[in-house]
């Protein structure tokens, strides 16, 4: 199949709003004709379901989570950004979107985030009509920052929460569609697979995950708004629930997975403290705008200090090392969530590390606590410094912080076109489940303008042109690609249960996250995916022989439910090996050892690799094949990134 | 550490519960309490038994999933944080643990440690938004909205959905999260057209759901992992009042 991305002809500027006039529409008396599944209800899912429901369309809306408002889109902590240019400062549509594309590193398409761009203004304006509390000047209009080094204040944001209080402005419209009857809600519903008739989308299969009943539901079209899948990772700061499983299911059914390898290294997160970890906790980056990043100077020192035989505070100015300031003299502790990590490995590596572990450097507040005064830092940065100290015990008003990179999001995600349609007509992907709008790397606060750009302004246009395609003619449940669906999924959970073996499932994970994160995390090189690749494989093998699943199919079983997403999670995890090998440049959060320059920076290759990676699933155990998108930029020019 | 566990078991909603002692040994002053149960739960599933089932999902003190009543607090000891946010720094060697599910009436348990607070959500679908579509509203900043007045709506915003409130209150009475509901939105002037008939419906469906009522003993703000104040109580109450006295027949 050739790869269409369906992007509009004509000037970058009118592409959107040309290709909504030439999208067919649905009468409005037919929309109630029409059944829409809508799968995750974070910022994207919540806010698609909420709006096709308001245009009239039936939505069945599912999440795992014991209620909508606990996806984890709730946890993002920084903002959300706008091309309203409230602060004057030269900020425009046009801006925001060269912004994205360059931090992209030149791997997302011109079209699409240049829609990102432009509907990211009406995103504001809806949630503060929603009661959205954002931050305020004293004269009573929005207040805007700097976010993730960008020159202009386009971030809005409320205190350190913006992700609870954007979805929480999307849950309350859902609410009200599900108290108009136009959305019936399923919490606690697990998706296990999509069923499709003739390729096209028709409905999904799910788990009850009190009563474990399997059941069906049919629909004209599926919307996977499922998010990332940093946990593949096992420690990363997503949410113990996040997983790949709806998407990987979505994959095997046909559906592109794009640039699985992409995944983002978030650098300012509290260091794991040991084997019992069961999760990482992001501090906003915002810390790197007063705190100083910096190491000891010898790797005696570093073990000096491991060994609790030197204190931090003791250590003399001419010992540390800070290390960004020293390498980046311009950008400094600033430099762009990669580069920033990326080096704090370097110097774990080289032993300089600090910490138990060593896995972890410092960020020092000592400079700026005697340039403000420590109530001006407290009043800035006090409820992370309390959440510090509640998980370290260490106070950072006395001492450092320590600090270490950990996996964030993913840039790549199931691959769609300019509709936001898969390569299966009739099933979508939104929100951080597809790959579309980052590239190779995210910029700080457009995780939620996306989510909620997808879900609020671009599928209830594309996806009507879909529906008023196919008709309203009701979907036959009756058709046996339904009970074969049902039938496959419950073989599996089956399997799962009889191979009642001598590891449990999270041995497993911990098992893959640490393959992930030596081979195919932060830095890449052909010998170590290479390795990485046989190691999944093997311990995919062993997973299906002696695998521990607790309990029974017909219960609340936790258990269970992890297993199925370790199972989905040791296949993608071959995909991403697969995807680092094939792209051999540096880009973004991609390093390839291979590909720097000489002052050990990422270098891009793009004569040889402006594309999109779609892979496409061929069977179990079987290689995937390759589709490349290229990309095609006629507006800006590809320039190697620099922050010296 | 090694410590006592008193789990409280119960296999469904429809089964009776009982406490289960369980050893924890090794447990390390860094875990999280979230950490130490799943250590617990490894050492169950290996040897054959049933894990303890608890819910929790981003272990960051924002979702509101977790919910556990430990040594009769809920949430634990600390003040101000959610049960994943509690480490084990805060018990002493040889200490027994006494871990229980959020009670409730309007809380059914599902297994063990889990129950349904599903009745949070009916609530807001009650009544708890501005009834708004995508689309065609007013530029953000066309109302100004003064500080003071934002700053107090997002304080009441900063709710986490736990129910620890209902846990804590004797009566079970929900009162603390629905009024910081109610607040928030009759505070700003988005929430200004709906808000008489906001704080009826939501009440009602309060009261539908079984929820005791408020008796000003202040157990749901001790508790609260958001520090979330009782002034929304009366500010709520103060909506409903006006409501009922003055405002019913705009209600429909």
């Amino acid at each position: 199949m050739k790869l269409d991305a369906k992007i509009p002809e004509g000037p970058l500027a009118e592409k959107w709003s040309k290709h909504k006039f030439n999208l067919k529409l649905v009468n409005p008396a037919n929309k109630r004709k029409y059944t829409v599944i809508v799968v995750g209800t974070g910022l994207a899912g919540a806010s698609a379901a909420a709006s096709l429901a308001e245009l009239g369309y039936n939505v069945k809306a599912f999440c795992f989570q014991d209620s909508a408002r606990r996806a984890h889109s709730i946890a993002a902590q920084g903002g959300i950004n706008a091309a309203k240019n409230y602060q004057n400062d030269g900020d425009s549509v046009y801006r925001l979107f060269y912004d994205t594309i360059k931090g992209g590193d030149y791997r997302a398409r011109e079209g699409n985030v240049y829609r990102l761009a432009e509907v990211s203004v009406n995103i504001i304006d809806q949630c503060v009509a929603q009661g959205v509390p954002f931050a305020r000047e004293y004269g009573g209009l929005l207040d805007n920052r700097s976010f993730g080094g960008s020159q202009v204040s386009r971030t809005f944001y409320a205190r350190g929460q913006t992700g609870q209080q954007l979805l929480l402005g999307a849950y309350s419209a859902l609410n009200r569609q599900i108290h108009h009857g136009k959305v019936d809600m399923y919490s606690r519903h697990e998706m296990l697979d999509v069923v499709t008739i003739d390729g096209q989308a028709k409905g999904i299969v799910t788990r009850d995950l009190v009563s474990g009943k399997i059941e069906t539901h049919a629909a004209h079209a599926v919307l996977l708004c499922t998010g990332g899948y940093g946990n593949v990772f096992y420690l990363s700061t997503n949410a113990m629930g996040c997983n790949v499983t709806a998407a990987w299911k979505a994959h095997k059914r046909g559906a592109y997975f794009g640039n699985p390898c992409f995944t983002q290294i978030h650098p300012t997160c509290i260091p794991v403290s040991g084997d019992h970890q069961s999760k990482l906790t992001l501090m906003s980056e915002s810390l790197r705008n007063d705190g100083r990043v910096w190491a000891p100077k010898t790797v005696e020192l570093a073990k000096k200090l491991r060994d609790g035989l030197l204190k931090v505070t003791d250590l003399k100015e001419e010992d540390r090392d800070y290390f960004l300031e020293r390498k980046y003299p311009a950008f400094g502790n600033l430099v762009p969530r990669d580069v920033a990590s990326r080096n704090a490995k370097e110097v774990a590596d080289e032993g300089r590390g600090v910490g138990k572990s060593g896995m972890a450097v410092f960020l020092d507040f000592a400079e700026a606590i005697s340039r403000l005064g420590e109530d001006a830092v407290r009043a800035k940065y006090g409820n992370l410094f309390d959440m510090y100290q509640q998980i370290t015990d260490e106070n950072p008003y006395k001492q450092p912080m320590r600090i270490y990179p950990a996996v964030h999001y993913t840039m790549g995600g199931l691959w769609v076109d300019y509709n936001l349609q898969t390569t299966v007509p009739g099933l979508y992907a939104l929100g951080e489940a597809n790959f579309s709008d980052h590239g190779a790397n995210r910029l700080g606060a457009s995780a939620l303008m996306q989510g909620l750009a997808d879900g609020y302004f671009v599928i209830p246009y594309t996806l009507g042109d879909y529906l008023a395609t196919i008709g309203p003619k009701p979907v036959d449940e009756n058709h046996p690609a339904f009970a074969e669906t049902v039938k496959n999924v419950t073989e599996r959970i089956h399997k799962l249960l009889s191979l009642k073996g001598t590891k449990t499932v999270n041995e497993y994970h911990k098992e893959l996250g640490h393959i992930m994160w030596e081979y195919c995390g932060m830095a890449r090189n052909e010998e170590g995916l290479l390795k990485a690749k046989g190691l999944i494989r093997a311990l995919r093998d062993d997973f299906w022989k002696k695998a521990l699943v607790s309990g029974i199919n017909e219960e609340f079983n936790q258990n269970l439910e992890k297993a199925g997403r370790v199972a989905d999670f040791l296949e993608l995890g071959e995909l991403m090996v697969d995807d680092a090998l094939d792209r051999k440049e540096s880009c973004g959060g991609h390093f390839r050892v291979e590909s720097q320059t000489e002052e050990g920076e990422a270098l891009r290759d793009d004569e040889h690799y402006t594309y999109v990676a779609a892979w496409e699933y061929k069977g179990n155990n079987q290689p995937e094949d390759l589709h490349k998108e290229e990309l095609v930029f006629e507006n800006v020019k590809l320039t190697q990134r620099s922050y010296k | 550490m090694n410590l006592t566990l008193k789990v409280w078991r119960q296999q469904n909603t429809d089964t009776k519960g009982k406490f289960v002692t369980y050893k924890a040994d090794h447990v390390s002053p860094d875990m999280s309490f979230l950490e130490m149960l799943d250590v617990v739960n490894e050492d169950l599933v290996k040897s054959g038994d049933e894990p303890i089932g608890f819910d929790h999902d981003c272990r960051e003190g924002i979702c509101g999933s977790c919910a556990l009543y430990i040594n009769g607090r809920a949430h634990g000891p600390k003040q101000g944080i959610a049960t994943c946010q509690l480490h084990m720094r805060s018990f002493y060697d040889g200490e027994t643990i006494v871990i229980e599910p959020f009670r409730a009436a309007s809380f059914p348990v599902i297994k063990d440690l889990s129950t349904n607070r599903s009745a949070l959500d009916r609530i807001q679908q009650a009544g708890g938004y501005v009834s708004i579509n995508t689309g065609g509203v007013p530029d953000a900043n066309t109302i100004p909205v003064p500080k003071v007045i934002s700053d107090e709506a997002f304080n009441s915003a900063t709710c986490i959905q736990c129910g620890a409130c209902v846990a804590a209150c004797k009566n079970a009475s929900a009162m603390l999260f629905v009024s910081a509901k109610v607040s928030q939105l009759a505070l700003l002037p988005q929430g200004q057209p709906e808000r008489y008939r906001r704080v009826q419906a939501m009440v009602a469906q309060m009261d539908a759901e079984g929820f005791g009522n408020c008796t000003n003993t202040g157990a749901c703000e001790a508790e609260c992992p958001k520090e979330i104040s009782l002034t929304n109580i009366a500010r709520m109450n103060r909506e409903y009042f006006t409501a009922k006295l003055f405002k019913e027949e705009e209600i429909h």
